[in-house]
């Protein structure tokens, strides 16, 4: 017996007596995160209908295999389609990177701790598990790692921008055109560097780390404007996360067939 | 206008226990902290509670109301329904010495295990000297008015009691980069020691602690992250500590 059933504490027998619907939160968390997981490895997987020129979709931009579509491959193309006979999506060379941005990230940590671990599942309610370590043994201890992402995820928010900014052109490759797409496109990459510029790490590497911000202006003030970003980190997680998902979503309903991409000029 | 109101009242001590019902007039503007008192005075006169100062600033009144940690003197009873029970229980974190009454010795010991300010040693008392910018960081950390909310709901400790040895909690988490943070302070090791001998490790960022704060001090963003992120400087980033070493930085600077 332990935790709030120890025997030194107050004899109560319910884990918590908490009226409210504290399962919301946590439920509707799972249920999110759980279909963006579902959907992101089936595209991930599908090696398809990820480009529709001029929209390349954000789950495999930059596409780094010599089984992409020509004008996908922004870096190039340093990996092969297979390996050990085993056909590999471009998708997967380069997901881990934002996957691993978000799986570190201090808000999502909260998120699913609480909504896929239940750790503690809310507030003042006790979780089912026996021991507890924390972040100080493996896996966990990777989470310390988040900075490494942190950096991997400003490269991708560069790459996606340029994405966006190719998307002012038309199907003939043309300049100086603008559709849904572009729109689309530019929403996704301008929800990431929300998201990025929002992020605790961000906030502790642009001056948060300093013991004297009086020495430091500039970064006393880069530090403020994250702070104040980072106020809203939680809803530029989310947003950025549904962002992705639908300029996916988008990319590859053009790319299918199934929409067409409509040009405002 | 006076109401009739349903309470639930934890009763008992660490032998045995359990919730009394009681119904008990409560007015217009009161809170839980007051209906409680009214309690002890017309029908429980030897329930045991903690209080003080009634508003807000003591954080001696600690308890659960509903299943969640608050302090009872700022709890508004109009905040729950005309039909609706309140349950009030000790906090269930610490050890329960009588009715509402805990045992939050934990804490002070913790406190004593964190070494205290540690100013240069040419600085004579009246001499320091800091800039505004530079200490306001810390002063958000200053408001904490030791209820032990943060401790109380802290699950590491609640749901696992093997883990008090080991973790200091929020609370002193939020003195620890106080401290850290302080630009007079010059102990080196404050953040391996948070790390190694305060369990800051522990911490898994979901923010009850914060949810819980009566003062609304950010504990999780402005303490427990960057203090997470401090100890990643020196522990998990091989760049910045070949940086430190190339360029013979002491630390943060």
């Amino acid at each position: 017996m332990s935790g709030v059933f120890s025997p030194t504490r107050a004899k109560i027998k319910e884990r918590t007596l908490r009226t409210d619907k504290y399962w919301v939160q946590p439920a509707i968390t799972f249920g999110v995160l759980f279909s963006f997981i579902i959907y992101a490895t089936f595209r991930a997987f599908e090696n398809k209908y990820y480009f529709a020129e001029p929209l390349i979709s954000p789950f495999y931009s930059p596409c780094l295999s010599n089984s992409c579509i020509e004008g996908t491959s922004l870096l190039g193309q340093p990996f092969n389609n297979k390996y050990f006979g085993i056909g590999i999506s471009p998708s997967l060379f380069i997901l881990i990177f934002p996957l691993g941005f978000r799986m570190t990230c201090y808000y999502y940590r909260k998120a699913y701790y609480r909504a896929f671990w239940m750790s503690p599942p809310a507030c003042a309610v006790a979780e089912p598990h026996e021991k507890y370590t924390g972040e100080t043994k493996a896996p966990l201890i990777l989470q310390n790692g988040h900075r490494w992402f942190f950096y991997a995820g400003l490269v991708f928010n560069v790459l996606l921008t340029i994405d966006a900014f190719l998307a002012f052109k038309n199907t003939e490759g043309q300049w100086g055109h603008m559709s849904v797409g572009t729109l689309v496109l530019l929403n996704n990459a301008t929800l990431l560097w929300l998201y990025s510029m929002s992020c605790h790490t961000c906030r502790h590497t642009l001056g948060g780390r300093l013991k004297h911000f009086s020495k430091h202006p500039v970064r006393y003030k880069a530090w403020t404007i994250a702070s104040k970003l980072n106020h809203q980190h939680q809803l530029f997680a989310w947003i950025s996360l549904f962002g992705v998902a639908f300029a996916d979503i988008y990319v590859r309903a053009v790319a299918s067939g199934a929409w067409t991409n409509f040009y405002f000029f | 206008m006076a109401r009739k109101l349903n309470l639930r009242i934890w009763r008992g001590d660490s032998t045995n226990g359990g919730l009394q019902d009681v119904v008990v007039e409560a007015n217009e503007g009161e809170v839980v902290l007051d209906v409680i008192h009214r309690v002890q005075a017309t029908q429980m006169g030897d329930l045991a509670v903690r209080w003080n100062c009634k508003a807000g600033k003591c954080g001696s009144c600690s308890m659960e109301i509903n299943g969640k940690p608050r302090l009872a003197c700022m709890t508004q009873v109009s905040a729950y329904g005309d039909e609706e029970t309140i349950t009030v229980t000790p906090l269930r974190a610490f050890p329960v010495i009588k009715d509402l009454v805990t045992d939050v010795s934990f804490n002070y010991k913790k406190a004593m295990e964190i070494p205290a300010y540690a100013p240069p040693a040419h600085l004579k008392p009246g001499e320091a000297r800091m800039e505004q910018v530079d200490v306001e960081r810390s002063q958000e950390f200053r408001k904490c008015i030791e209820c032990f909310l943060c401790q109380n709901t802290c699950h590491v400790i609640r749901d696992h009691e093997e883990n008090k040895k080991s973790f200091a909690g929020p609370r002193f988490f939020i003195r620890i980069a106080e401290l850290d943070m302080h630009p007079l302070d010059i102990l080196k090791n404050r953040k391996k020691t948070a790390q190694e001998e305060h369990g800051l490790g522990m911490c898994n960022i979901t923010k009850c602690c914060t949810e819980v704060c009566p003062e609304h001090i950010r504990i999780t963003d402005n303490a427990i992250i960057p203090m997470k992120e401090r100890v990643v400087d020196e522990k998990y980033d091989p760049i910045r500590w070949l940086g430190s070493k190339i360029r013979k930085r002491e630390g943060i600077v």
